[in-house]
């Protein structure tokens, strides 16, 4: 049979006879790699661009439509040392960068309307108390308008559309309070210039717009961030499926480019990427990602088949059900859909800040003009003193004080291996004081290991990787890989179901089932190894060794464990795995809380209850069965080996083997939470200083500006603090 | 203050010529790799193309 690889599905014409393709590459961090990537691309012959985005970790590659294989770019990375794999942008990604890009389009124009009205008013104000003549100050006032009235109604686009959306759903955001501030300076400062008044707002109400920008830019730009890393994540899997084009003829294509009906072959030792029955062959499978059970089980024909299965012994043809948008067990959709609809909707603390904001500023401005009328102020006064409060109270700070702190924060849990999935999980997580782990997957790594492998001769275990490399049974890759072995024995014979057998120097070896190798005498011998391990036999002539391979605990799981006690933090492990094979893993841990055998609708209930204790749960898992109480938890974070549909469904991922990144992960967002909640108190702060002021009608644009900059500079600057997120995490 | 007549409008058209600079650049993708840009400008140059040995 043929393999071919099929990248057609993410090729695209580029316009004047080019093809382009966009790869997202592993590895890539420093300038070095981005020079060494660029010019090993570009030296391939009708290549006309190759260009690295070191933000995004990605490649632009174009080159002239002809005989060029995209493969060849793919084998091109990875001999310079970098996985590439062909990326897709998803539509929702296309749509933040527009949003982006938009946000900083309407910063770059209210920016610069600040700087120039800015430089207009600064010599009224110092005009204002030496000589400037008033028709001088007029015509400035005049131009000031010129330039903020329409730089005001084009970046202030984002806010007043969602106001107006926020008005008429009958509810209020922060965004009610800035528009009406905005509008209201703006009008007010054009009928004072009419009236050839001393004062005018349009510098205030146009930096406000700046600042505000700013925040919003930051809180977008990490929105935008956080998709494109998932969009590589999900390209990075490198999904393919064996296709069968031809009765006898495979392709090797992207799950993307597979439909309900398509047949594909799965062979030992790969991940199914396909829902689907199968329809000829036998094998075992390991459905560990979707049930959480670790013994394999039997598939033939007619046995349903999930992605994320594992194939073990045997060959299997597949018929496609469902791809890539995957149709699960119909338990876990039911589950999944309930979590998702009960997952109260959570209110951030800004949205919370803005509910209480908003009447308090627009009932202060009331009263103050009132109170000046029954004061005996003119109605004229009094609105201008009025407006002068609106214009103070506006959100300046409030805008950046939370954006701000994400943006730093979920920078600095980058840099720990976390991503962010949801923009609000910095403060639910932060808030978490119950941790429920899975156990397969989760606590322990989702390959297989070799457990006893000092109680054998390094010579011997050498030789058995060696021979095991001539297997694709996932546990004789575990072999191999733990013995590193590089060099296949010469002349290995696979018997399937069996194992391996070779003649190394007259000597038979045989690696494979204890039978297969006459070890079973050992076997009974070696009772105390572990329940859920799989045995294997390892024979030289007359000399018998047996391994135990199985799924190890991630290596830092019992420093975590501690520190998460530490930190006051219960925890508990819910499993759907067998009782034997949990009691070892909380043993191993000193966990004392453990449920073993739970199923999905058991987790989900268990977290209800913790729940109704008033316990914040973090639920941490990887499995398909995790995914709808992934959903119903407070909070919830996959490892990057997750199943497809749990870590779309956690609020954070992350990465690598150990387990730390959780803890970190926990200790940044509890700083962040500390520190939104300073700068909120700042701007609350600064409010109270402020307002009497402009209650008392003293406030001169002069005053209002050096206030609002004052006290978005000083949240800007303690938003920086969660830089630096401790680097000491167990 | 005749002077006024020639220098508001020299600064605005300083400041609008700013913005236009902006905008084309966004337009032009140059914010797209902030972490890259910073690299490339002090990344070494091309090395000249394969020229024959002289010895």
């Amino acid at each position: 049979m043929q393999v071919t690889r099929d990248f057609s599905h993410y090729v695209r014409d580029a316009g004047a006879g080019l093809r382009h393709i966009d790869l997202a590459v592993e590895g890539v961090h420093c300038a070095g790699c981005m020079a060494k990537i660029e010019r090993g691309l570009s030296a391939i012959p009708d290549v006309t661009l190759a260009r690295v985005n070191l933000t995004d970790r990605r490649v632009a590659l174009e080159w002239k439509a002809g005989t060029l294989d995209p493969g060849r770019f793919i084998d091109r990375l990875e001999e310079l040392g970098y996985k590439a794999y062909p990326f897709e942008t998803e539509s929702a990604e296309v749509a933040e960068v527009a949003e982006s890009r938009f946000l900083l389009r309407c910063l770059g124009v209210a920016a610069f309307a600040t700087m120039n009205v800015m430089m207009l008013s600064i010599p009224v104000w110092s005009g204002n108390v030496s000589d400037m003549l008033p028709e001088q100050r007029d015509f400035f006032h005049w131009l000031s308008a010129l330039i903020a009235l329409p730089a005001a109604a084009y970046a202030g686009q984002p806010f007043f559309r969602s106001a107006w959306r926020a008005l008429s759903a009958k509810t209020t955001n922060m965004d009610v309070p800035i528009s009406i501030g905005v509008i209201l300076a703006l009008g007010m400062s054009v009928v004072e210039t009419i009236h050839h008044a001393e004062h005018a707002y349009f510098d205030a109400a146009i930096m406000l717009l700046t600042f505000l920008l700013v925040g919003r830019f930051l809180d977008q730009n990490m929105r935008r961030r956080t998709r494109a890393v998932a969009g590589n994540l999900a390209a990075l899997k490198a999904e393919t499926a064996a296709k069968f084009v031809g009765p006898d003829e495979i392709s090797q294509v992207p799950v993307a480019a597979i439909h309900p009906g398509d047949i594909v072959l799965l062979r030992p030792g790969e991940r199914c990427a396909v829902d689907g029955t199968v329809i000829e062959g036998r094998s075992e499978i390991d459905q560990s990602l979707i049930t959480g059970e670790t013994l394999y089980v039997t598939a033939e024909q007619g046995t349903p088949v999930y992605a994320g299965s594992m194939n073990i012994s045997g060959t299997l043809r597949v018929r496609v059900s469902a791809a890539s948008e995957a149709t699960l067990l119909a338990e876990i959709t039911r589950l999944l859909d309930n979590a998702l609809q009960a997952r109260s909707r959570y209110m951030r603390l800004a949205d919370r800040a803005s509910r209480l904001y908003a009447p308090v500023v627009h009932a202060t401005a009331l009263i103050t003009i009132l109170g000046w009328v029954i004061a005996g102020a003119s109605w004229h006064d009094a609105i201008v003193t009025g407006v002068a409060v609106l214009i103070i109270t506006c959100p300046c700070a409030l805008g950046l004080a939370i954006p701000t702190v994400q943006t730093v924060a979920s920078g600095a849990m980058f840099r720990a291996g976390v991503l962010l999935n949801a923009g609000d999980a910095i403060e639910r997580l932060a808030e978490a004081d119950h941790v429920i782990f899975d156990k397969t997957g989760t606590l322990t790594l989702p390959d297989l290991e070799v457990m006893n492998a000092a109680d054998i001769p390094a010579d011997i275990f050498e030789l058995a990787g060696r021979l095991a490399l001539s297997s694709h049974h996932p546990v004789a890759a575990a072999v191999a890989q733990a013995a590193g072995a590089r060099s296949p024995v010469v002349g290995a014979v696979e018997e399937a179901g069996q194992g391996v057998r070779a003649t190394v120097d007259g000597v038979e070896i045989r690696l494979g089932r204890p039978s297969f190798c006459g070890a079973e005498g050992l076997v009974g011998l070696t009772d105390d190894l572990d329940p859920e391990a799989s045995i294997v036999a390892f024979s030289k002539g007359p000399e018998k060794f047996i391994l135990s391979v199985r799924q190890g605990l991630r290596p830092d799981a019992q420093a975590v464990i501690a520190a998460l006690k530490a930190r006051n933090i219960g925890i508990e492990i819910l499993s759907g795995d067998r009782e034997p094979a949990v009691k070892a893993a909380a043993h191993a841990l000193s966990i004392p809380e453990w449920r073993a055998g739970v199923t999905p609708a058991d987790k989900i209930a268990r977290i209800e209850e913790l729940k109704r204790r008033g316990m914040k749960v973090l639920m941490v898992g990887d499995g398909m069965n995790d995914a709808p109480s992934l959903a119903a938890a407070h909070v919830s974070m996959s490892p990057i080996s997750a199943a497809h549909l749990s870590q779309a469904t956690a609020d954070l991922v992350f990465l690598g083997r150990p387990l730390a990144p959780v803890v970190a992960a926990i200790d940044a967002s509890r700083k962040a939470l500390h520190l939104m909640r300073q700068n909120l108190w700042l701007a609350i702060g600064y409010n109270a200083l402020a307002v009497p002021v402009a209650i008392s009608g003293v406030v001169t644009p002069l005053i209002a500006a050096a206030a609002m900059s004052g006290s978005s500079i000083l949240v800007m600057l303690n938003s920086l603090r969660a830089r630096s997120a401790s680097r000491e995490i167990v | 203050m005749e002077i006024l007549v020639i220098l508001v409008p020299l600064a605005l058209m300083l400041g609008g010529a700013g913005l236009v600079a902006f905008l084309w650049s966004l337009r032009s993708g140059q914010y797209d790799d902030l972490d890259g840009a910073a690299w490339r400008a002090i990344a070494d140059d091309e090395p000249p193309q394969e020229a024959p040995v002289k010895r």
